[in-house]
């Protein structure tokens, strides 16, 4: 009897055994997600990437993959009393981040807040369409990705394919983002953006300076969200609303430097963040400078 | 910000002269200036200052002139010149050199060129100065660390002197709203989708 059993049992253990390692092949050689992929195949994957683009739209476009620098801490300080709310950082932003014309997709929304009641959402307009602004009586509020520090977006994300960088952008990897929506329901800022159709980008008008984590082209059915500019910051530059601030109410430098921009405006200005109560920590202040 | 390489060189020769006209002028400030950050630094560059055309250098016309410092209303030339900046206390020779006519002077008598025309502004304005020279006040573009490349503007790129309230502009156009199925209005609706449904 036992004699029997022994082929049989045999027989499952390798048939498990075989299973076990094939299923550990799989995981360990199949896709992964960005900050997992080793070295050599990220390249090749970021060259397959520049040849599919370039074929797509007709010119060499670039990918980048660029790391966050060591010691580094992004933050961004918007002047709320400077700010008159032209909304040319929404345009520029969106053909620095080769953002979907139709349908339309802006990773900045400017609201129009009454002086009287304060920075009150539940009075905000997103809309406004003066002929000319600033409007009296209002004041204008900027909104974008507050890169928090303890971001609930990613951590309601189910497959890991959002997450916080080490120079603190919180980025989506537009490959492994499975379009579940929850990291939009979650972010109490409206920052996150979801393609409901393939992104509608005019060849003409496509940045071709992209990064990985960036402003690459997305497919369908994936979220995105402001990255810093990540294309720019990480090489060195201000990000393109930072540039296109017709009142230089817009500034941006690393948290950890003292001769930063960002620390003088901490240690000499009324700062405030947007729903401080939350603990989201964002690395968004907007201040007063006068 | 993608500029003309002679304005580069332009940009880059007036901050070789800059430093030089700094260091100067740091050995004559007294010690208790700010540690300056703008305008003596080669990492700084400042584009020239925005003349109107045909207008500089004054001495073009004013050098045969003999100076009349009696306050007087312009109706020959520049009446095009509103001054709307504290204009019950002062006029042109307050800030334009009367006797030496392509430079300005300060309150001291200290007389400033146009390119350091910021040292001017801030004998009113000296918190604006200090928040411009840190970086915070005014326009930044190009590298965001602090020693990187930076170019920086004068007062005068961004405020008209004479008049230097900013004026409204248009904004860019609002956002679409977001289309919600059953909720279409003419406008949003199109043949091809009179329904609104997806």
């Amino acid at each position: 009897m036992s004699d029997d059993r022994q082929p049989s049992s045999r027989r499952r253990f390798l048939g498990s055994a075989a299973g076990a390692s094939a299923a550990f092949i799989v995981t360990a050689c199949g896709p992964k997600r960005l900050f997992e992929v080793p070295s050599e195949r990220l390249r090749k994957q970021v060259a397959e990437l520049e040849r599919d683009y370039s074929t797509k739209y007709g010119r060499p476009v670039t990918v980048a993959d660029t790391p966050a620098r060591p010691g580094v801490r992004f933050a961004y300080a918007l002047d709320i009393s400077r700010c008159i709310g032209c909304r040319r950082c929404v345009y520029a932003c969106a053909e620095e981040n080769n953002l979907s014309r139709d349908p339309q997709i802006h990773w900045i929304r400017v609201l129009q807040m009454d002086k009287e009641k304060g920075v009150d959402f539940a009075h905000a307009d997103g809309y406004y369409q003066p002929k000319e602004v600033p409007q009296e009586g209002h004041f204008y509020v900027p909104v974008s990705c507050q890169q928090c520090e303890n971001p609930p977006c990613t951590k309601v994300c189910p497959v890991g394919a959002t997450w916080k960088e080490p120079d603190g952008i919180v980025v989506v990897d537009y490959d492994w983002c499975i379009g579940c929506r929850y990291c939009m329901a979650a972010c109490p800022y409206g920052a996150r953006h979801f393609n409901w159709a393939e992104p509608g980008v005019p060849r003409d008008q496509l940045n071709p300076a992209t990064h990985l984590l960036g402003n690459r082209p997305r497919p369908k059915g994936v979220v995105e969200k402001c990255t810093f500019c990540i294309q720019r910051t990480r090489a060195g530059r201000y990000p393109a609303c930072v540039e296109v601030c017709p009142v230089g109410a817009r500034k941006f430098g690393d948290l950890l430097d003292p001769q930063s921009e960002i620390r003088y405006i901490l240690e000499h200005k009324r700062v405030l963040v947007l729903k401080e109560d939350l603990n989201t920590v964002p690395r968004f202040f907007y201040f007063y400078a006068t | 910000m993608k500029r003309l390489p002679r304005e580069r060189a332009a940009a880059a020769a007036l901050a070789l002269l800059l430093g030089a006209a700094f260091q100067a002028r740091a050995q004559a400030d007294p010690p208790t200036t700010p540690p300056a950050k703008a305008g003596g630094d080669e990492r700084l560059e400042l584009p020239p200052p925005p003349f109107t055309e045909g207008i500089f250098p004054c001495s073009g016309c004013h050098a045969d002139r003999k100076p009349d410092p009696t306050r007087r209303v312009l109706k020959d030339m520049h009446d095009d010149i509103q001054l709307r900046h504290d204009e019950q206390h002062r006029w042109c020779l307050d800030c334009h050199d009367a006797n030496d006519r392509d430079l300005l002077h300060l309150a001291s008598g200290e007389k400033v060129p146009f390119e350091r025309s910021y040292l001017l502004c801030g004998q009113c304005h000296g918190e604006k100065l200090r928040d411009w020279r840190a970086g915070v006040h005014g326009k930044r573009t190009g590298e965001w660390r602090s020693d990187g490349q930076k170019r920086y503007l004068l007062c005068a790129h961004c405020h008209n002197p004479h008049q230097p309230r900013f004026r409204s502009i248009e904004p860019k156009p609002a956002p679409l709203r977001p289309e919600r199925p059953g909720a279409h209005t003419a406008s949003a609706g199109t043949s091809t989708n009179p329904g609104g449904r997806p």
